[in-house]
């Protein structure tokens, strides 16, 4: 069962610099939120935005992680 | 059904409805609140939609998905584009880029996340026939 610090991690690891937050949104591992703060969504669409967070996880998400709901932004403010 | 044949069926509902939502339940009775908070952000705008329920066989989720390139559900498609899931609508709802990319009035009180989730009288929304069955 995945647990929010594991999401937190691969998501770090996935997107170097970025700022994560992971919360398991019922405490069951399986239903997540998180907000990522990156450079690298600079430019992009939020659907985009929101797929990189996704690629992450492939298809895990629909699996194990039942519901991932995804708050993206740049450093420099919202997008 | 073969799986190209829901293939087809997704793609051309996709085609032929300007908004399209494909959801878990349906936006009388949706069965997940991802999919309730969706069609209820269409509802407040008093836009027509139509709506797909995904649940009755796996492989459309599946056909979906990978059509899409988008994993969860529900997926809002306007004029044949993906535009995102039940975060990115809420989001564009409250900021009024849905209700400018549908060209529907924004409703005064919606920098709180719609919870109605009945339809307005006479939206006219069209229910898709589910015949996927």
């Amino acid at each position: 069962m995945p647990t929010s610090q594991e999401l937190q991690q691969r998501i770090e690891a996935a997107l170097p610099g970025a700022t994560v937050s992971v919360e398991d949104t019922t405490g069951g591992g399986d239903h997540f939120r998180t907000e990522v703060v990156s450079d690298r969504f600079d430019g992009l669409t939020r659907i985009q935005q929101h797929k990189l967070v996704y690629d992450v996880f492939g298809a895990e998400v629909g699996g194990p992680i039942h519901a991932l709901s995804i708050k993206t932004s740049t450093p420099g403010g919202t997008s | 059904m073969t799986n190209t044949e829901i293939r087809e069926f997704i793609g051309n509902a996709i085609a032929e409805n300007p908004v399209m939502l494909f959801m878990k339940g349906s936006p009388e009775q949706p069965a997940c609140g991802f999919s309730a908070r969706t069609a209820a952000c269409l509802n407040a705008l008093g836009v027509r939609y139509a709506a797909l329920d995904i649940l009755p066989d796996q492989r459309i989720r599946e056909e979906l998905s990978g059509l899409s390139g988008w994993p969860t559900i529900p997926q809002l498609f306007v004029k044949g584009e993906l535009v995102g899931g039940a975060d990115i609508v809420t989001e564009m709802y409250e900021s009024g880029e849905l209700a400018e990319l549908l060209e529907a009035e924004q409703p005064e009180d919606a920098e709180q996340v719609a919870v109605q989730s009945e339809a307005p009288v006479g939206n006219g929304r069209i229910p898709l026939e589910n015949n996927l069955d």
